[in-house]
């Protein structure tokens, strides 16, 4: 019986394998996708007025800078590296803004300078990265610990922010026609993750980014500007933490140097959930986007059950951690 | 030993690093390096950060052994709050927290819970082959959500004159953490380096492959290292709730896995692997706790200690560059310059 049927089964098998499989690399943003869809499925199931938009709208509005940070790490973790300075680069871009700001500095020249700081510090680490080859882990390790000393010397309590330009940043609300808005940090997160994916698809920086985390020696064999990318992909996590940090302010009105601790494994914990894989070289801007949804989402379910209390959050993302990793080990197992 | 020996020694910066920053003390308070003895018990400065080490070390060593095979734990702050907050529930659960069996009992639950939790870290790292960071990156993530669920989001007080003893007690006038931390270098170093695992560890964080095909079982050493790691984090946990006599799922262990991972660094440790040093690594524990104290009796805030440790972190990473070498000091000694 099994003599007779394998030997005309095999092609029939391939053809229908090429109809129904997806491409491997698609496979963590479907799983992501499908299960956001599930989430929010459950969600608008159980609990009343769960449907509305602006449910879905808030979880942008209260996950913009999250966006933003997980953006710049999702370029840092496709060539292969990590950045641990995120969440210390957004207290210390925050706490400089205040302290400017109150000073009496103008918000046009805090804002550069501001968004100056993690650029400056990422480019640091990059360089120290690439010319030392100083582990990326160690490295970002040494500015996280720089970025909270420095901003937990400048104040160490919360300061407040009442710069007219910050306050109006704060409150400016875009407003659709059945009564639903998004914040402008929301528009600006749209923006980068926009710009964001279009480098990362369509120009030669973002085939180098792949190249550099699929096989560094190799693209480096290949003649492709492997230490230029890698400080450029740093530089710009720092700068993305640092416009984290701008909109951090604006949605806390506030700087404090304790603020975004423990960001960086939000940030990490979304990329990975995104479907980008650790070791590098394979994800989409897009994953990412949907990881920072589905954190924001848990949180959203947890505030509706009411009974469920915040450590749940942890230990959920944990296990989805654990789900998507164990999930890329098997995609890539097979891909090999 | 000639000068130039002792210099390029591996225990010599940290060691002149803790001698400067124990001499910086005595000129800010005179009586630093008094100890005296009050009630039975030992007092002064000395004694505190001895004391005040102890987790620090704990966590340290079970750093130690997992990088050394080129791993890491980031999981252990977890730990630690996990196996505070077991032991507080459970205690506060007992009819007579001042009898020393029961006690005892919770004390070796909660350390059991973490060795199965090192078990975990191990079989991901080890069975399923994903990189050590990320594979206790889950547990780092979910384990301060276990520790909340545990105390039910609550600091959990306790008043258990036994379990009191584990991290604010004195035998014989010494302080008992400092005993535990004590015991457990000097198993860690006679397991390692009395036997043979020390080499095979070495040789596994050199390579796991040559490793495997020279007989040695490298998947098993890889997943007794974080069991390792766990239940020493797991102690350290139990010394920290004893001594605060409380269970603060959020406080304990707070950054600790990135102060051990300074520690082993700053006793020349590589990161990664094939090579690790135990007095190092509490070298580097009690500079780290000494720091700590400094910035308090010279009256900074502890948290400026922060820019230190990065200084220190920056310096250390270069110095072990050999492409840093290569590139500064290449120009001096020509001789020695590495080749890349």
């Amino acid at each position: 019986m099994i003599d007779v049927t394998s030997p005309p089964r095999t092609p029939a098998k391939k053809t229908a394998r090429r109809v129904y499989r997806p491409n491997t690399k698609h496979i963590p943003v479907l799983a992501t996708l499908a299960l956001l869809i599930v989430m929010y499925s459950v969600g608008v199931y159980n609990y009343d007025g769960f449907g509305d938009t602006q449910v879905i709208l808030n979880v942008f509005v209260d996950n913009a800078f999250l966006l933003v940070v997980a953006v710049g790490m999702t370029f840092v973790i496709l060539t292969g590296g990590i950045d641990l300075s995120v969440g210390a680069v957004i207290a210390l871009t925050t706490t400089v803004a205040a302290t400017l700001l109150n000073a009496g500095w103008p918000a046009g020249v805090v804002l550069p300078v501001a968004l100056l700081i993690g650029t400056v510090l990422g480019f640091g680490m990059g360089a120290v990265i690439h010319f030392f080859k100083v582990e990326p882990f160690i490295a970002t390790l040494a500015g996280m610990f720089l970025a909270r000393g420095l901003s937990l010397l400048i104040n160490r309590n919360s300061i407040p922010i009442t710069n007219d330009f910050w306050t109006q940043m704060a409150q400016k609300r875009f407003r659709f026609d059945d009564g639903v808005f998004i914040s402008l940090n929301v528009v600006i997160a749209v923006v980068v993750v926009v710009i964001a994916a279009v480098v990362l698809a369509w120009t030669r920086f973002g085939r180098n980014v792949y190249a550099i985390g699929g096989n560094a020696d190799s693209a480096l064999l290949m003649g492709l500007p492997v230490g230029r990318t890698r400080i450029a992909v740093y530089t710009l996590s720092g700068f993305c933490a640092s416009l984290g940090g701008v909109l951090y302010s604006f949605y806390t009105s506030s700087g404090y140097s304790l603020h975004g601790q423990g960001l960086e494994l939000d940030a990490i914990a979304a990329v990975v959930i995104g479907g980008v894989l650790l070791t590098g070289g394979s994800g989409y801007v897009l994953g990412t986007v949907l990881g920072v949804l589905v954190l924001g989402l848990i949180q959203t379910i947890i505030t509706f059950q009411g009974d469920l209390n915040s450590w749940w959050t942890r230990i959920v993302v944990g296990i989805l951690l654990f789900a998507f990793i164990v999930l890329q080990r098997l995609v890539t197992r097979k891909a090999k | 030993m000639n000068l130039t020996a002792l210099l390029r020694h591996r225990l010599f910066w940290p060691i002149a690093v803790l001698v400067v920053l124990l001499a910086s003390n005595l000129v800010f308070s005179n009586n630093f390096f008094t100890i005296t003895l009050q009630d039975g018990h030992l007092y002064g400065s000395l004694i505190d950060i001895l004391r005040r080490s102890a987790p620090l070390v704990l966590v340290a060593l079970g750093m130690t052994l997992v990088i050394s095979t080129g791993g890491i734990d980031l999981s252990v702050g977890s730990v630690m709050a996990i196996s505070g907050a077991l032991a507080c529930l459970l205690i506060g659960d007992l009819s007579n927290p001042d009898s020393v069996g029961p006690v005892l009992l919770v004390v070796g639950a909660a350390i059991a819970l973490c060795l199965v939790f090192g078990l975990w870290n191990g079989f991901l790292v080890a069975v399923l082959g994903i990189q050590p960071i990320i594979a206790t990156l889950i547990l780092m993530v979910a384990g301060r959500g276990v520790a909340q669920l545990i105390t039910d989001g609550q600091i959990l007080n306790v008043h258990s004159a036994p379990y009191r003893v584990v991290g604010a007690g004195y035998f014989l006038a010494v302080p008992v953490s400092f005993l535990i931390a004590a015991a457990a270098v000097a198993l860690t170093v006679a397991v390692t380096r009395r036997t043979a695992l020390g080499l095979l560890l070495e040789s596994v964080g050199g390579s796991p492959t040559a490793s495997r095909l020279a007989g040695i079982r490298a998947r098993r050493i890889t997943i007794m290292v974080y069991v390792f790691a766990a239940a020493f984090a797991g102690v350290a946990g139990l010394i920290y709730s004893s001594d605060v006599s409380s269970a603060d799922s959020n406080a304990a262990g707070n950054l600790i896995e990135l102060n051990a991972i300074l520690a082993v660094v700053i006793g020349g440790t590589a990161l990664t692997g094939g090579r690790f040093s135990i007095a190092g690594s509490v070298l580097g524990a009690v500079i780290i706790t000494t720091l700590d104290i400094t910035a308090v009796s010279v009256g900074v805030p502890v948290e400026t200690t922060l820019l230190f440790k990065a200084v220190v972190v920056i310096i250390l990473c270069l110095a072990q560059s050999a492409t840093f070498r290569a590139k500064v000091f290449g120009r001096f000694s020509a001789k020695r310059t590495v080749p890349a």
